[in-house]
């Protein structure tokens, strides 16, 4: 599920396909089955790519630069379950598991059988040229919901998913990069939403 | 806290606004003691510098004292500071490369919608400016926040230094600086610089330290020009006299070897495309006016180097793109790295080889400063400099 579609949007092959040797994502016209794919790419140039991996593999850390998630927490036998900030006063929960990993290169997630939502997500990290710190990748691919399917749901995916994706990849390189996410607030608000 | 306060166009109030906090590990809170009205706030004044909001606080030039640090700022309660324009985190592949006004990390990710698609890529986060330069509260305050405070922020040890003396390190003195270094200048060359506002004044200033033979500084205001007089420059006023042909007759024939536009993009000027871009931005299209620029191009010797420290945001019309390529022109621009030049500026005021007060003409309490805007947008000729003290 959804594999052919993220293998067409990883970097590094020279095959040569219809859009040369860009991210088969950023193909004007492109569709990958039933599956949008939205994926973002950034250099980090620190710390270590061992350590962003590390940062990244411990699920429960992603919250703290992804804008839509209240939480990740462990849910057992490899599994995670991810509480995505809906709109109106509402969470959805969708469980993942590890489908496929190789240390300091590579997650690919998924979500379970029987998910509220149909998804799949990838980070890849590789060295970036000239020593200049990790790439970084984010692709993530999800099956629009037919109607019925809840409409909290179809509202969260209609939220500006490729906005997201790139917002919250930039918040985790100026995570990395500095220990802290720049915000122009002048004070913290007593009154957190 | 009292704060400048844009409302709209030409239109900014003293408004009282919460005190700022510690939000992140590496911020300081500064209690302002000197901070200046820049040109570059005249655009956001005149409102052709987009992404302002109605209540945002304005000022990019200031300085004060150290009253509160989160535990990752290297500063210490008490120290006065001279406070970089630019907010740069010092650790990205841009800070490292000491183009600090293209760090990576400042401007938040949520405010980089709108110059992402204008520039290609967003710049660093910018006091007191526009949204799309992060929408910081700016400094033309009481307090400010200032995030990665043990990166820009330069300590002034020596007492003895007045605000006055160290206050222009925060922007117009290193833009100044860069500008003219951006002009590549060697001994024996012939530098012209449009605008007499403080950053043509300073660049003329520093192209002299940076021994060029002559300096020739071109305005309308007899009072800025005299000024440029009193640096050893020689003046043009571009109302009496045909500029490129004035500098092609003072030149022996051959043109500036460098050429600064100071002015950036509300010039001033008769030709027509001018008037055009004037009406343009009247109605809200928003071309640059870019005249200064346009003439510099012409008026530049073949071969020779042009330096934009004037502030441009958009687009322009009717760009002389073949004077640039066919006289092989090159090119150096860009908002100042400030913390690249601060420390280095700071020992030549120190030694006493750049004294900056020269172009102070007005000082004024933070509750004036509407007026302060008011004249200085005016009545450019003898409004050259005004800066603001809060708490007097």
């Amino acid at each position: 599920m959804g594999l052919l579609a993220l293998a067409r949007s990883s970097a590094g092959k020279h095959t040569p396909t219809a859009t040369g040797n860009a991210p088969g994502r950023t193909a004007r016209r492109e569709r990958f089955g039933r599956y949008r794919v939205v994926g973002k790419t950034v250099t980090v140039s620190k710390p270590s790519r061992d350590e962003l991996f590390a940062f990244w593999r411990d699920f429960t850390n992603l919250p703290a630069f992804m804008e839509n998630l209240n939480a990740v927490r462990p849910a057992g036998q490899g599994r995670w379950e991810w509480e995505i900030v809906a709109p109106g006063e509402t969470s959805v929960k969708v469980v993942t598991e590890i489908a496929s990993e190789r240390a300091g290169e590579l997650i690919v997630w998924r979500s379970v059988e029987g998910s509220s939502i149909d998804t799949e997500g990838r980070v890849a990290f590789r060295d970036a040229p000239g020593g200049r710190g990790t790439q970084v990748e984010l692709v993530v691919a999800y099956v629009p919901p037919a109607g019925g399917a809840g409409v909290a749901i179809a509202k969260l995916l209609q939220r500006e998913p490729e906005q997201q994706a790139r917002r919250d990849l930039r918040r985790f390189k100026a995570l990395m990069e500095t220990g802290e996410i720049p915000t122009s607030d002048n004070r913290i608000e007593t009154e957190k939403a | 806290m009292r704060a400048l306060t844009y409302h709209g166009k030409k239109d900014v109030r003293v408004d009282t606004h919460p005190d700022p906090g510690i939000v992140n590990p590496r911020d300081a809170i500064i209690k302002i003691t000197a901070t200046a009205i820049c040109g570059s706030d005249l655009h956001l004044y005149d409102g052709v510098i987009p992404g302002l909001m109605s209540g945002d606080i304005l000022g990019h030039e200031f300085m004060g004292e150290v009253v509160e640090t989160g535990p990752g700022s290297t500063l210490r309660k008490g120290q006065r500071v001279v406070v970089p324009f630019t907010i740069s985190c010092g650790s990205c592949f841009f800070c490292e490369k000491q183009q600090f006004s293209a760090c990576d990390n400042s401007n938040p990710v949520e405010k980089r919608d709108i110059s992402e698609p204008l520039y290609g890529q967003p710049m660093s986060g910018l006091f007191g400016y526009s949204h799309m330069t992060g929408g910081y509260p700016g400094g033309q305050a009481e307090y400010v926040r200032v995030p990665f405070s043990d990166v820009g922020p330069i300590v002034i040890e020596n007492d003895d230094l007045e605000d006055e003396k160290v206050l222009f390190l925060s922007d117009i003195l290193p833009t100044g600086w860069m500008a003219a270094e951006n002009a590549e200048i060697e001994g024996g060359d012939t530098v012209a610089v449009w605008g007499a506002g403080p950053v043509g004044l300073f660049a003329a200033q520093s192209a002299r330290i940076m021994n060029a033979a002559r300096v020739i500084v071109i305005d309308h205001h007899p009072h800025r020009l005299e000024l440029a007089a009193g640096l050893g420059c020689e003046t043009l006023n571009f109302r009496e006299v045909d500029v490129r042909e004035a500098l092609l007759e003072m030149t022996g024939g051959i043109g500036p070897d460098a050429v600064i536009d100071a002015v950036g993009m509300e010039a001033h000027g008769f030709a027509i495309d001018n008037m055009l871009d004037v009406a343009k931005q009247t109605v809200g299209m928003g071309a640059d006016r870019a005249s200064a620029l346009k003439q510099a191009l012409l008026a530049c010797r073949k071969g020779g180097r042009v330096s934009i420290p004037g502030v441009y945001g958009g687009m322009t019309d009717k760009f002389p793109l073949g004077a640039l390529m066919e006289k092989g022109l090159k090119i150096g621009t860009g908002q100042t790295h400030v913390q690249r030049y601060t420390k280095k500026l700071l020992g030549l005021i120190e030694e006493g080889k750049i004294d900056t007060t020269f172009l102070i003409s007005h000082r004024l309490p933070l509750e004036q400063a509407p007026d302060g805007y008011f004249n200085f947008k005016n009545y450019q000729n003898e409004w050259t400099k005004v800066v603001l003290k809060p708490g007097t």
